[in-house]
């Protein structure tokens, strides 16, 4: 496990690396829907073509290869960021930052249908993720 | 229109809640039992594959992103998302009740609104509905044409 260094960084330089694991967070989460919602119910390949079918109908679609990327690209910021930034700031703000990002980037680009119902819940979740940090 | 769920699909929602953190509990276990692992040292990770938490625990993880990829392909990100952080409240209660740790006020209260934020979207609609488009029109970009 990596510790939490003692090196002093700028806020700017905290923060730049919190932002970038929850946007490469949210980039990856993003992706991974687009590729599902194309693929089509999983459920409906999986009695059609077999588990195999659908793990093959999965695993061989470039949008799901970029989101998989995206995914190890923050897992790895994350690690550079846990060692430069202090655990109880770096994983809970990242977290919450990828929460919020999610609404956003799902109503921009998925085009859901983000209601208040969806950005209270994005919210509450949220601060709920920074609370238990605590 | 509203999509309502079939209790399998309940169920692959349960699946996705719980299988993160029962698999993150057991790597968790599993890795206090196999010792600290350096980068000088990463052969230590051999020596961790075969530890049966950590195998359970990788198992598990595995299992939530299948059942995270299969919620996906028929519900909306914004509802599945508050699913996966339910997960953070049955690490909560894991921790305080399996493995007796200390749970402190902020974090209940934590849990709290991550119950309520689960809540709201539960009662909402599962899946935005789109009206045909093209077969070419890309998923990222089908807003822009």
């Amino acid at each position: 496990m990596i510790a939490a260094a003692p090196v002093e960084v700028s806020v700017f330089e905290t923060w730049a690396t919190i932002l970038t694991v929850a946007a490469t967070a949210v980039a990856g989460d993003v992706l991974t829907a687009a590729a599902m919602r194309r693929i089509g119910d999983l459920d409906i390949i999986r009695a059609r073509s077999g588990l195999a079918g659908a793990v093959w109908a999965v695993v061989w679609n470039p949008l799901f290869l970029l989101g998989v990327l995206s995914m190890a690209v923050s897992f790895f910021s994350l690690l550079f960021t846990l060692s430069n930034v202090e655990v109880s700031l770096a994983a809970p703000a990242s977290a919450s930052l990828t929460f919020l990002g999610n609404a956003f980037a799902a109503k921009l680009f998925l085009k859901e249908n983000v209601d208040r119902r969806r950005w209270l819940a994005a919210l509450f979740v949220c601060a709920g993720v920074f609370l238990l940090s605590k | 229109m509203k999509h309502t769920l079939s209790p399998q699909r309940y169920l692959i929602l349960l699946a996705v809640m719980l299988s993160a953190s029962v698999g993150d509990t057991l790597l968790s276990h599993g890795m206090k039992q196999v010792g600290p692992v350096s980068i000088a040292h990463l052969g230590m990770l051999l020596v961790a594959m075969r530890n049966p938490w950590v195998v359970t625990g990788i198992l598990c993880l595995l299992g939530f992103f299948a059942s995270y990829l299969t919620a996906l392909s028929w519900a909306d990100l914004t509802f599945v998302l508050p699913a996966t952080a339910f997960g953070y409240v049955v690490v909560a209660f894991l921790s305080k009740y399996w493995l007796h740790e200390a749970v402190s006020a902020y974090r209940w209260a934590g849990i709290v609104l991550i119950v309520c934020g689960v809540g709201f979207v539960a009662n909402g609609p599962s899946l935005t509905q789109h009206p045909p488009v093209d077969e070419s029109a890309d998923v990222l970009t089908g807003g822009s044409k």
